[in-house]
């Protein structure tokens, strides 16, 4: 197989100039639109805004979110951690080494997303992001419910990471601007991770949908499995009107046109259609979930559990 | 002498030079052997490109597949605990840690692959049971403590294995290593980091890390492989410079090791006999049970059927995406092909 570009996806050529275009399958959108200079990897450590530093900042005062904001910051810390949990399982268990190294490395940046999220969110009332993932019940999760759905076959978690990565890039571009100057920092970190993931993505769907017949129908499968759950990462509520109001965060409504017009680009390019598939309720964003999440957590959760208030 | 005139000779005869008669091959190969030496002789390196002996090349293959295979099944002990890791931060590292194993099954891989056999045939006779790994992985990770009882000690014996093998005679491999270590170093500090922060714990999870320290010792010493005197390649590893000191060395170096900074965790080894020895100036350890060592190389571990099952069963659910992969590829490259011959 294609050894070079799945090994590239995974780790940047270092003299990349302009976003990383030594990897660019040609599609509009995947990956064409990082600063080179700005690259993930090339964060120098002192530059990078880790969740430590966040968490730092919030014991000091030095950053306190309002209530609105940190209950977006659950939402959207919520859903990258879930996420997280999902890929880490492929670790050992990918289609290729090379993808060992590739999802681990997008479980790696989701999780610490979710992290730099979660202890902000926590700043609210001094819990920490370990209270948050590790002692919070089923209802009290935010996460949409997209982001829980099983990982199934590779081209179901490609479908998956396909939508999650386009939605993500939109959300988190939006929030460099915020008025929220952490919800700010943070988003313009993940959003250089989280455009390899889109190019990662993107790749893999013109790959399976133009491989082999197997693999083209498992990918409209994938795609079918997981569009469902599609319209809850974009339906405005009452807190999400409020953070527009404030220009903390955008109406997800807003996202919609840019998302559904890159990710066509790529479908088309990949000779697939939006799937016809009616859209789910959701309510992930109020609590309620999906039956996968209960066991997700389960196992997350059980050794923290087992000894509440040791340290780790 | 004539040495100083000596150069390396191609390992594949040059078409040009109409190599084909057997006093021909004959020649290059004594040639090729001069080189050799020479090389050996200066402790120097020798290239995938150069000439050399059948046996080293065989013994090589051998060895830096085993150690690509020992990193690839070596992800599954610890990739058991990555959903359940009890801190978000310990999660991140142990993802990033699992994630560097598959890194260095890559390097390794490629090195072996310089030697002309490519990874898919190397993952094949892992599968089929015919290569070997590291025996330490057919052990299973029973607690959250078996993550720092597995860096401090398992990576910890890699690190001591490995850093001599910086210097391997074989440039690819010793390359490879260097890289190999700095990153095991980083593994190491963050298994015994784990131990400490549960020694200091509550007195449960202090129990915790002894145990997984009592369970992982005796696997972990015999890391370095069988006692001296029933070690019958070794020998012929020192005079390649593939290995630079012997099994017992390396694992008594270890063993000191490990008793300064088992002090500092606050735990104990559980070895009654460990001393140094004021005469010869080295550590002693208490006697290990090579008869499970073999059992277990056998094949009669505890994880070993489990190990190779999940890798064959991910490596037959990836094919289908092996095969979509290379079929896009060569679409592709049609496609360039075509565009090229139309302009």
């Amino acid at each position: 197989m294609s050894t070079a570009e799945t090994a590239a996806a995974a780790a940047p050529a270092e003299t990349d100039t302009v976003g990383h275009g030594d990897i660019s399958v040609g599609v509009s959108g995947a990956g064409a639109s990082g600063d080179g200079a700005a690259s993930a990897t090339r964060i120098t450590p002192g530059n990078a805004l880790r969740p430590e530093d966040i968490a730092l900042a919030v014991s000091r005062g030095a950053a306190k979110p309002s209530d609105d904001v940190a209950e977006f910051a659950l939402r959207v810390g919520d859903d990258a951690l879930i996420l997280a949990q999902r890929l880490g399982h492929w670790i050992s268990r990918a289609p290729e080494l090379e993808e060992d190294i590739a999802l681990g490395n997008i479980a790696l940046d989701q999780l610490g997303h979710a992290r730099s999220f979660l202890s902000y969110a926590g700043g609210l009332d001094g819990r920490s992001e370990d209270d948050l993932a590790y002692f919070r019940r089923e209802h009290e999760f935010r996460s949409a419910e997209l982001f829980e759905q099983p990982n199934g076959d590779f081209a179901v978690t490609i479908a998956r990471q396909f939508v999650v990565s386009y939605y993500q890039f939109e959300l988190y571009r939006r929030l460099t601007s915020s008025t929220d100057a952490t919800l700010a920092g943070i988003a313009a970190k993940a959003v250089k991770e989280v455009d390899y993931h889109r190019d990662h993505s993107a790749q893999w769907v013109l790959r399976l949908a133009q491989g082999t017949d197997e693999s083209r129908e498992k990918m409209i499968h994938g795609f079918k499995v997981i569009w469902p759950y599609v319209d809850e990462l974009f339906r405005d509520d009452e807190l999400t009107g409020r953070l527009s109001e404030a220009g903390a965060a955008p109406q997800p409504s807003s996202l919609r046109e840019d998302f559904d017009r890159l990710t066509g680009e790529v479908l088309a390019e990949a000779e697939l259609e939006v799937p016809h598939v009616q859209p789910a309720p959701g309510g992930g964003r109020r609590g309620l979930h999906s039956e996968h999440l209960g066991y997700l957590l389960a196992e997350m959760q059980v050794l923290a559990r087992e000894y509440p208030g040791a340290s780790w | 002498m004539a040495s100083q005139t000596l150069q390396s000779v191609p390992a594949e005869p040059s078409p040009a030079r109409h190599e084909q008669s057997l006093e021909d091959a004959a020649r290059r190969d004594a040639e090729g052997q001069a080189y050799f030496d020479k090389v050996m002789a200066e402790d120097s390196r020798i290239e995938p490109r150069d000439w050399m002996p059948p046996a080293y090349r065989k013994t090589l293959l051998r060895q830096i597949s085993q150690h690509a295979h020992s990193e690839i099944i070596g992800m599954q002990p610890e990739a058991n605990w990555i959903s359940r890791a009890p801190s978000l931060k310990r999660k991140a590292i142990l993802m990033a840690k699992v994630q560097d194993e598959a890194g260095h099954g890559l390097y390794l891989y490629s090195a072996a692959e310089t030697l002309g056999q490519p990874r898919d045939a190397m993952m094949q006779d892992l599968m089929d049971g015919k290569a070997k790994y590291s025996s330490i992985f057919n052990y299973p990770a029973r607690t959250w403590a078996d993550m720092g009882a597995i860096g401090w000690m398992v990576d910890g014996a890699a690190i001591a294995n490995q850093v001599p093998l910086c210097r391997a005679s074989f440039g690819p491999y010793g390359r490879a290593m260097v890289r190999v270590c700095k990153e095991e170093s980083f593994h190491q500090r963050q298994g015994f980091e784990i131990l400490l922060e549960l020694s200091n714990g509550t007195p449960e999870q202090k129990q915790m890390a002894q145990d997984a320290v009592n369970r992982w010792y005796a696997p972990a010493l015999m890391m370095f492989g069988p006692p001296d005197d029933d070690s019958p390649n070794s020998k012929q590893s020192m005079a390649w410079n593939i290995k630079r000191f012997s099994n017992d060395e390396l694992r008594n170096r270890f063993v000191g090791m490990m008793m300064e900074q088992v002090k500092v965790l606050g735990l104990t080894l559980p070895d009654k006999d460990i001393r140094f020895n004021e005469e010869t100036k080295k550590w002693e350890h208490g006697p290990l049970d090579w008869d499970e060592f073999h059992e277990v190389l056998a094949g009669r571990g505890p994880c070993n059927a489990q190990r190779l099952e999940r890798r064959r069963e991910a490596h037959q659910n990836g094919a289908w995406v092996r095969e979509a992969a290379a079929a896009y590829a060569e679409k592709q490259s049609r496609k360039q092909a075509e565009k090229e011959s139309a302009a």
